[in-house]
């Protein structure tokens, strides 16, 4: 399927094109905006944006792999980014990640198949003195316990708000990406 | 020494929420010294504020990055006669393992770091400025771009910054997951809109970063201390801490510590007060028995005896020595980003180096062999061992592999991989070896890791 940005994102985009010098550098943005309207990044995604931006999708496709952070189609609706580096490591990530594994019924690396949930290792999330440490979408999940684990799964299964969050939930119901600065600074910033 | 009644520059009112409102900043001065540094009038021949500048240097701040380079330089090597525009590359994509505390200023404290900015860029001389955060931090990119909306709608940005007539631009730019970014030639890769691919250096950045144009890199912390000097002066700022480690440094305590943490501090702080009054100790009462001291890739301290060097001379490690850039580098390690990795006696160094390694692998951009590779073979040399199928001669091939790391390639992440390997590797010989010989670890009751 064909893929264009929505008004709220066109908007944004278009301011993006005024605050950097080149139109490629705002390829690492805009990727964010395509994240932000749909949940994910795909080919079609890749393909528009390389258009606005005059780059050749393979090109948006190779920048768009050497980063391990953008969601990818095929991904649950939560991701679940379990931090295994040495600072989480010391303090127990590997139980952490086997209680995920054991309440969402998943092993790592999987999606389960009803879509809910996709469960990786990553590296350092550096929260490293509230370790250990757990991503979940756009959340911190720090100090956490098998205990705690159990709790967020089973708050997320019944698609309710997940205790344990370390900043409260993401303010305005996900990420704005750049709509306040937008409102703020309309005009561009002269780098173009 | 802890300066017990030291106060806070960078994380005071972090945890409180609301702190991060501009009216609360103002409440406390804040943009006041920003104010005045904008009132300096630019040399019309360079378009810099060399008095600025020099105020910096005289302050003899290092940068918090991970280098420790004195930051007033990095900006007079800024090359002021090229005919282009120049810009700010604000490095907030904090990956290293063990450091987590531009997260925390950033968080609570953002227009302290929009302050340092507006400094930086009226002293060099630059329009734009650039926030790269890594993408994993949502909420903390959520919280800039309001406080950089706050700051516009009060007119400390923008065509007519502040009212001084300059303009200044902030725009901040997430990452997408990529440790080499932190890396300030990749970062600019990152910032144009490519693979986080660092480049060959010289050009430096200075002369010929973002675009091709001089770009000045800073570290958040960096950033945000300016407004401490100019608000303080050069003079009784430089007088904070040991003298060639002025100022205060964010320690972040991690891994076997009761109170693991953020402790801001003058650099006159042990190590033995850091993990034992501090940190309150080691965890379960266990003995200690290493400290990486500056963030993953800075070699490792060893607290459980002594060891023979790599030049054959007997040595053992001093837990009472001042975390400072100096006392780091002459005991053989680096204080790189503060962060100390607090490993206890039940702690398996190999089984902690091979997850540090798989690390340096997975983070590897690719681009020179010795690094991919060389991180690749290191890897898997260590699975074998902790799988128990380690072979008596895989020690030294272990040592020959770091060997042919460091010093070969674009960036410094090859090294930063060489030098924990090195250090574990050289500090901790007998349970190496131990491990290759019996195919188990030396460790009683070795934690999993």
């Amino acid at each position: 399927m064909a893929f264009q940005f929505i008004d709220e994102y066109e908007r944004q985009f278009r301011w993006l094109l005024t605050r950097y010098p080149t139109k490629q550098a705002c390829l690492l943005p805009a990727l964010r905006l395509v994240e932000a309207q749909q949940g994910f990044i795909d080919d079609a995604a890749k393909k528009y944006v390389a258009g606005r931006l005059d780059l050749a999708p393979a090109f948006v496709h190779g920048v768009f792999t050497f980063y391990s952070h953008y969601r990818r189609p095929g991904d649950g609706k939560h991701v679940v980014m379990v931090c295994m580096t040495l600072p989480c490591a010391l303090r127990g990530a590997g139980a952490i990640l086997a209680a995920f594994e054991e309440h969402i019924g998943i092993r790592c690396g999987q999606t389960s198949s009803d879509g809910l949930f996709s469960l990786r290792k990553v590296e350092c999330l550096g929260s490293c003195s509230t370790a250990p440490v757990a991503q979940i979408d756009d959340d911190y999940f720090e100090n956490l316990t098998p205990e705690k684990v159990r709790d967020i799964v089973l708050a997320l299964k019944n698609g309710m708000t997940p205790p344990h969050l370390s900043n409260g939930p993401t303010p305005n119901g996900g990420c704005r990406c750049f709509k306040p600065l937008v409102e703020a600074c309309p005009e561009g910033s002269g780098a173009r | 020494m802890i300066a017990r009644d030291f106060k806070p520059l960078l994380l005071d009112g972090a945890y409180r929420a609301g702190n991060w409102a501009l009216e609360q900043y103002r409440r406390q001065g804040g943009y006041e010294a920003a104010k005045k540094a904008l009132a300096m009038p630019r040399d019309p021949a360079t378009n810099s504020v060399p008095a600025l500048i020099d105020e910096v240097k005289k302050s003899g701040l290092r940068g918090r990055g991970g280098a420790g380079f004195p930051a007033g330089m990095k900006w007079s090597f800024v090359d002021y006669k090229a005919k282009k525009p120049r810009y700010l590359a604000v490095n907030c994509d904090e990956s290293e393992p063990g450091t987590c505390k531009d997260r925390v200023v950033v968080t609570y404290n953002p227009h302290l770091l929009l302050e340092g900015i507006l400094i930086a860029c009226h002293a060099c001389g630059i329009e734009n400025a650039y926030i790269f955060i890594r993408g994993e931090y949502v909420i903390e990119f959520e919280r800039l771009v309001e406080a950089c909306a706050e700051a516009y709608k009060a007119g400390l940005f923008g065509r007519d910054a502040m009212g001084s007539g300059h303009t200044i631009h902030v725009t901040p730019h997430r990452g997408a997951g990529a440790y080499i970014c932190g890396e300030e030639t990749g970062l600019l890769s990152a910032l144009e809109g490519d693979r986080g691919y660092p480049k060959v250096k010289p050009p430096f950045p200075a002369v010929e970063g973002a675009w091709r144009c001089p770009t000045v890199v800073n570290n958040v912390q960096t950033l945000a201390l300016l407004p401490s000097i100019l608000r303080m002066g050069a003079e009784a700022w430089s007088k904070i801490g040991p003298a060639k480690s002025p100022g205060p440094m964010i320690y972040c305590l991690s891994g076997h510590v009761n109170k693991p943490g953020l402790y801001e501090l003058p650099m006159t702080v042990t190590m033995r007060e850091l993990v034992y009054e501090l940190g309150g100790g080691v965890l379960d009462g266990l003995r200690l028995k290493a400290v990486i001291p500056g963030g993953s890739s800075m070699p490792v301290m060893k607290y459980d005896g002594a060891y023979v060097g790599s030049d054959g001379i007997e040595r053992t490690d001093d837990l009472d020595m001042t975390m400072d850039f100096e006392t780091l580098r002459a005991a053989g390690s680096m204080l790189g980003s503060a962060s100390l990795i607090v490993m206890h006696e039940r702690t398996c160094m190999v089984n902690a180096l091979y997850n540090l390694v798989r690390f340096y692998h997975h983070e590897s951009c690719g681009q020179c062999t010795p690094c991919r590779e060389g991180s690749g073979w290191v890897e898997k040399l260590l699975a074998r061992i902790v799988r128990g199928k380690g072979k008596p001669a895989d020690y030294e091939t272990l040592m020959s592999v770091v060997g042919q790391m460091s010093g070969t390639t674009i960036c410094l992440l090859a090294d930063s991989c060489a030098m924990p390997v090195g250090s574990f590797l050289v500090k901790f010989k007998d349970e190496f070896q131990y491990y290759c010989e019996h195919g188990k670890s030396m460790v009683k009751d070795a934690i999993p890791l």
